[in-house]
């Protein structure tokens, strides 16, 4: 038993499909657990307000735009190494929602940034490289449409996807030296004194556990459909043949 | 391999717009500006170093899908695959021919346009010393993204937008060494990471390049 056998298509779809309602149900209860929680449960801050719920959406999503990216990066290893179709399928079906998730890390963070700084936008180094990020996704995303040849369009879009990455984390450092920061660093180290109140800790956990879930079982879903929409065209393909 | 840059050269230039075409290019962008935030000369020398970094970057980019995109046509760029030569060497003197057409004659042509934009006297060598740090990776970033996209029909607004995001670290290093230098303060670190980036870049993207050229041509 290894990880590798759910490289076959037949596999991947039997056990996924087995998962999928099990993940379901865990990300919505996580979900719902940890924003009731977060919106309705907890105090407001000092200094904050009720703006501080947002954080509840705004940190785990931006949390998941770059894990998306990792994995896609993680999947199109596998790829051009052990040429496995699943793992170039999961790694397209990853972009749109690492997308979405910059997207909407970007959209909370500009409707809290409104309350506390006075404005929705500023070029500060975290915002300016989510910016980029979101920028690498649409490039990525764009080349998966573009190339007819699936084989090549995977290809392709892997070698992208390794340039992108040391490019993106190149930007990351680029843009710290470019401008000074207005976002706040990390207060969810392990290693640091002055972290997030414990109030807020536990719900914010939840919420990130839940976005990983629901990032996973889109994941999945969007594999299986990109895994049935090829054997469409297979069979077509053979229809054609007779 | 030299041959090979030799024969770039001469169909750039032969075929006529290799040179003149990115120059005009930035030349117009340097010109728009101006009639755009208007004639007022300290806004002007404000935001020059930024302008006539973007300006080059733009002009830059506009020649990229020629790099390949003709030879695939013309089934040239198969022969040069089977070539005893190494596809990584051929990719570096595309990238070298392309920066040859555009990256130099833009880093010449800079000071000139910088006084167009009334850039601080002191950031004039700062801004040719940067160009001529930095064009080369800008090329050698453009040759990735236009082997990424040869086998496409119209590849060209898919090429920017590939190519553009890669650009980032390229142009904030770049502007920020001109910024420094138009101020008087020390442009030592921005250069050095200009540096870094143009080193990596020649160094390691002909194989991330070749790669994709040979996944276009499979």
């Amino acid at each position: 038993m290894s990880l590798w056998e759910y490289a076959n298509p037949t596999r991947f779809m039997r056990t996924s499909g087995v998962l999928l309602p099990w993940l379901w149900g865990l990300t919505g209860l996580s979900l719902v657990v940890g924003l009731v929680w977060g919106f309705f449960l907890t105090p407001e801050a000092e200094n904050f307000g009720s703006t501080v719920k947002i954080i509840y959406v705004h940190v785990p999503s931006a949390l998941m735009a770059i894990n998306a990216w990792l994995m896609m990066l993680v999947a199109s290893l596998i790829w051009l190494v052990r040429r496995h179709h699943v793992s170039a399928l999961a790694a397209r079906a990853a972009a749109p929602i690492g997308l979405t998730m910059t997207l909407i890390a970007l959209v909370t963070g500009a409707i809290w940034g409104e309350p506390m700084w006075g404005t929705y936008w500023a070029w500060d180094p975290r915002l300016t490289s989510f910016l980029i990020l979101f920028l690498f996704y649409l490039g990525y995303m764009a080349l998966w449409e573009a190339i007819e040849n699936p084989d090549a369009a995977a290809d392709l879009t892997s070698v992208l996807c390794m340039v992108g990455s040391v490019f993106a984390l190149l930007s990351r450092y680029a843009v710290n030296f470019w401008n000074q920061g207005l976002h706040q660093g990390a207060t969810m180290s392990l290693d640091k004194e002055e972290n997030i109140a414990n109030v807020y800790w536990l719900p914010l956990v939840i919420t990130m556990v839940g976005f990983g879930l629901l990032f996973v079982t889109l994941v999945l879903v969007r594999t299986r459909t990109e895994i049935r929409a090829r054997r469409i065209k297979a069979l077509i393909a053979r229809e054609r043949m007779v | 391999m030299i041959a090979l840059l030799l024969r770039d050269l001469t169909l750039a230039i032969r075929a006529g717009g290799g040179f003149g075409l990115a120059l005009t290019f930035f030349l117009i962008v340097v010109v728009l500006v101006p009639f755009g935030v208007g004639p007022d000369s300290t806004i002007l020398s404000a935001i020059a170093p930024g302008i006539l970094w973007v300006g080059a970057l733009l002009a830059c980019l506009l020649s990229l899908d020629r790099i390949f995109a003709l030879d695939h046509e013309d089934g040239s760029l198969d022969l040069l695959a089977t070539a005893p030569i190494p596809l990584e060497g051929v990719v570096a003197m595309k990238a070298a021919a392309h920066w040859v057409t555009t990256g130099l004659p833009l880093t010449l042509a800079a000071p000139g346009l910088g006084m167009l934009l009334s850039l601080e006297p002191a950031a004039f060598r700062w801004l040719v010393l940067s160009l001529a740090l930095g064009t080369p990776a800008l090329s050698m970033i453009g040759a990735f993204g236009a082997a990424l996209t040869v086998g496409l029909k119209r590849g060209g607004l898919l090429l920017s937008l590939l190519v553009l995001p890669l650009y980032v670290p390229t142009l904030i290093f770049g502007a920020e060494t001109v910024a420094r230098g138009a101020d008087g303060m020390a442009t030592a670190t921005p250069l050095m990471m200009l540096a870094a980036i143009t080193l990596a870049a020649v160094a390691l993207l002909p194989f991330a390049a070749a790669a994709a050229i040979r996944i276009n041509l499979r």
